[in-house]
């Protein structure tokens, strides 16, 4: 080996060790203060009632019962412990374990909950059905997300998963209610998802346009040719092209039946179902095939996979219609599971807020997916706490989500890099 | 090389600068995108879909029907935004009214693109902006001009603000500015609904959350009698100004096309990437923030949820239509400014949807930024000298090797350090239309 190779082992322990990083301390120790003041000092004497069983669930369990006031000061003692090893180890140059973090935001939201509903008229919420809508509000994201992850880590990014969604929706709709089959209209979501990524890919690879660009273009033209066909079409004729039949719930035998884990995981519709083949999907094939690792290896470095054979733009090409089918089903879920009807611009951003899951659970299949999974959560917590009625005004119980996604980007995540070549057109030479 | 060759070259040149300008590029492309607009109106249209059961019987029916709808339609979008028979020239005051908020907001997102940064806080930085200058507006009570200037200097200052909080996560934690943009966005659009319940800014005697009018002495003068266009369209085009120069003429503004360009050459260079970045940010809110007094002073007047419309997310589209330099950005907010318009009066008269004015535009930016497509259209590749439709890979290979001509002439950005240009999103139409001039001219060559 040549000079400067043997030279680094020396050097590198004490180079990784200087950068004392206290950002993440900093934001563990803001959050567990506030924590502690407001869920703890501040909480209240009632008790939150946190139901766990369902209806039809093998066995009942009973419901958790917490005290406000002392669930909140438990919780923030938790907290603050939490900071202060990560504190402890930023001193000595080392990073809180990730799991460490994770426990930090169960613990955080178990005493926000704790002190929001106990603080509510009716202090009494049903974890399960919180959990499950959660994963329910969750679905569009989640395929969302996966489209961006099948995109970016080919090298194209993709910021028109919202016009896919809308697409998606729209297509599914209007599908549905002439052929009278919801799967029909599940295919043609999936259909329309492509092409509008078929749009992207071709303005994107064959003429070099500005991905972002593209992107951002393609969701006002699908946002303006559904309000518009809606509007021309739909409107004047519901019954003809704007009532598709709903997806039937294929609750699966016995597996629905256990408590928790059941009404949340096996009581879905078709989509839910292939949303996690989907996830599995994507991540084992991304990490464990060779069309994944061509795939990856595009997204790195396109010269060198073009060298090896691969046909670089190609490949991207239908990665990114794959991703724009997968988005559709999403899509799908808004006129065929959530509302049998399609109305304008019913996506409402949440092809966004997939881009934002996509970034913050760094470009990995599952990361992004449990990161689309959080935004499902805190969207059903606002609407499960304004039933409950707590004193915080439910604009800010909305924006809750977007202010944590702040915090976590600014201090967990920090400088995240995607795909080194992704937004970067490849060119043969 | 003998002079033959020379007159030639000189003549094929000639047709080739016609084929190949950007100026024909851009109207051929509005050309295409109005007639697809046109044939969604016309397929769509009632009495076209009857007429087609006996199509091939009387095609005439079908096709008269269809064109009808569709001219029908365009004319009434012209007389909205333009020409009206009624009112005359009204309706181009109209168009200039609608086009001041678009302009300003369309220029914040620009100088982001410009300093690499994709800012799709528009509309975040308008809704905050609007919330401080409608407050200094409505609740505080000075003299005609000075009340105005307040109202002004908080709307902007509010738009900085939220852009300014982007910036500085960004260049503190180098979080990505999409997300924080993103989510800024929906936080302000809950803050307004929240500030608008509250009894500061609740109308006195009203449950729908609107705040009171602001003071006639906040609100900026009408220029031309009898329509709404008011001082504001004035004020965007000094913002066009200072930008072209802030951008071209200013170290600051050569500093911030650096860092969108090459952050690290930048640094090396000895400038701070994270002073740039703040800065750039916050001169983009701040922009929105004159969007936002161009609504809450000048066509609104008052704070509602629906103050900012979609201006925030208009002013990307036009920002990406004028290619990110100032004066593009100020014709593609007058174009879309006359959409807005005209639409409005399409509607009324013509029963067509306003969306299909989102499809016509979309169609615009698309069609602007892939110029071979479009030659390949009208078959203008062979006039233009190009053999073939130039494949991409061409195209991209001889920008890179012309990057240099073309940013002197252009002061565009540097193109061919891949990676950086592709971030700094605006940047890459100048890209693509300096690639195909080059494609044209080698092509001729030949």
């Amino acid at each position: 080996m040549s000079a400067p190779a043997t030279t680094t082992p020396s050097t590198l322990p004490s180079l990784v060790g200087r950068p004392v990083s206290f950002k993440t301390t900093i934001v563990l120790g803001l959050l567990a203060v506030l924590a502690f003041v407001f869920f703890g000092a501040l909480g209240s004497d009632n008790s939150a009632t946190l139901r766990l069983a369902t209806d039809g669930d093998l066995f009942a369990l009973p419901a958790l019962v917490l005290p406000g006031r002392i669930t909140g000061i438990v919780v923030g003692f938790l907290l603050l412990a939490i900071a202060g090893i990560s504190f402890a180890l930023a001193r000595r140059g080392e990073k809180l374990p990730a799991w460490a973090v994770v426990v930090f935001g169960v613990l955080f939201v178990l005493g926000f909950l704790a002190w929001a509903v106990s603080g509510g008229d009716t202090p009494s919420i049903s974890l399960t059905g919180l959990l499950k809508g959660a994963l329910t509000l969750g679905i569009p994201l989640i395929f969302g997300t996966l489209s961006g992850v099948l995109g970016e880590r080919s090298g194209v990014v993709n910021i028109a998963i919202e016009g896919q969604l809308l697409g998606g929706a729209f297509s599914a709709a209007l599908m549905g209610t002439i052929t009278g089959n919801a799967y029909l209209g599940l295919i043609s979501a999936a259909v329309a998802g492509a092409l509008v990524s078929m749009v992207l890919a071709v303005f994107a690879i064959k003429y070099l346009v500005n991905q972002i660009i593209v992107g951002v273009v393609l969701n006002v033209l699908v946002s303006g040719l559904t309000g518009f066909l809606f509007g021309q079409v739909m409107t004047a004729n519901p019954e003809a092209f704007n009532q598709p039949p709903r997806l039937d719930r294929l609750p699966i035998p016995f597996l629905s039946q256990i408590p928790i884990i059941g009404p949340i995981f096996f009581q879905q519709t078709i989509i839910g179902y292939l949303l996690y083949v989907a996830v599995i999907g994507v991540w084992y094939a991304l990490g464990h095939t060779r069309w994944g690792l061509r795939t990856r290896a595009v997204g790195e470095h396109p010269k060198a996979a073009d060298t090896l054979g691969v046909k670089v733009n190609s490949l991207r090409f239908w990665n990114v219609t794959l991703g724009g089918a997968i988005a559709g089903i999403g899509g799908a879920y808004f006129t065929l599971e959530a509302v049998e009807m399609f109305t304008k611009d019913m996506s409402g951003g949440r092809g966004f807020i997939a881009l934002a899951a996509l970034i913050l659970g760094r470009w990995n299949p599952i990361g992004a997916a449990l990161a689309a999974l959080l935004f499902g959560f805190a969207d059903n917590l606002a609407v499960v706490l304004s039933i409950v009625g707590t004193p915080v005004p439910s604009q800010f119980l909305e924006m809750l989500p977007y202010i944590v996604t702040i915090f976590a980007v600014a201090g967990l995540v920090g400088k995240s890099r995607g795909p080194a070549a992704s937004g970067e057109p490849y060119v043969k030479e | 090389m003998s002079s033959q060759d020379q007159t030639v070259r000189r003549e094929a040149s000639l047709t080739q600068k016609i084929a190949g300008s950007g100026w024909l590029m851009s109207l051929l492309a509005i050309l295409v995108s109005l007639v697809v607009g046109g044939l969604l109106i016309a397929f769509t249209n009632e009495t076209f879909q009857e007429s087609l059961s006996y199509f091939f019987a009387a095609p005439q029916y079908a096709l008269s029907a269809g064109w009808h709808a569709a001219s029908a339609a365009y004319v009434a979008l012209f007389q909205g935004a333009v020409l009206s028979p009624d009112t005359g020239f009204a309706p181009l005051a109209e168009t200039m009214t609608n086009a001041t908020p678009l302009i300003m907001a369309g220029l914040g997102v620009a100088v982001a693109f410009r300093a690499g940064l994709f800012n799709i806080g528009a509309q975040g930085q308008l809704i905050v902006g609007a919330i401080f200058g409608a407050y200094a507006g409505f609740a505080w009570h000075l003299p005609a001009a000075l009340h105005l200037l307040v109202v002004v200097l908080l709307a902007v200052l509010g738009g900085a603000l939220w852009g300014g909080i982007v910036g500085w996560l960004k260049a503190l934690t180098g979080a990505h500015e999409v997300i924080l943009t993103i989510m800024l966005n929906y936080i302000a659009i809950k803050l307004l609904d929240w500030v608008l319940n509250t009894p500061a800014f609740l109308r006195p005697g009203e449950t729908n959350p609107i705040s009171p009018l602001v003071d006639k002495s906040a609100t900026y003068p009408i220029i031309v009698p009898g329509t709404r266009l008011h001082l504001g369209f004035i004020v965007a085009i000094l913002l066009v100004l200072a930008m072209w120069w802030l951008m071209n003429r200013s170290t600051l503004g050569f500093q911030l096309r650096a860092v969108g360009e090459n952050p690290a050459a930048a640094r090396t260079a000895g400038m701070s990437v994270k002073r740039a970045t703040f800065l750039a940010m916050a001169i983009a809110g701040g922009l929105a923030g004159f969007a936002a007094s161009a609504q809450i002073a000048g066509t609104e007047q008052v704070l509602a949820n629906g103050v900012a419309g979609s201006i925030g997310f208009d002013a990307i589209t036009v920002a990406l239509l004028g290619r990110s330099t100032p004066w593009g950005t100020f014709f593609a907010g007058l174009l879309f400014g006359a959409f807005r318009a005209g639409a409005t009066n399409m509607q009324i008269s013509t029963g067509t949807p306003i969306d299909i004015v989102l499809v016509v535009q979309s169609l615009i930016v698309l069609f602007i930024a892939a110029p071979p497509l479009v030659r390949s259209m009208f078959g203008l590749n062979r006039l233009a000298g190009i053999k073939k439709a130039p494949s991409a890979r061409k195209a991209a290979k001889l920008a890179a090797t012309s990057a240099k001509s073309v940013e002197d002439a252009k002061t565009a950005p540097a193109v061919g350090q891949g990676k950086h240009a592709a971030a700094s999103g605006g940047d890459a139409p100048t890209q693509d239309a300096a690639a195909d001039e080059n494609t044209s001219s080698e092509g001729g060559t030949k």
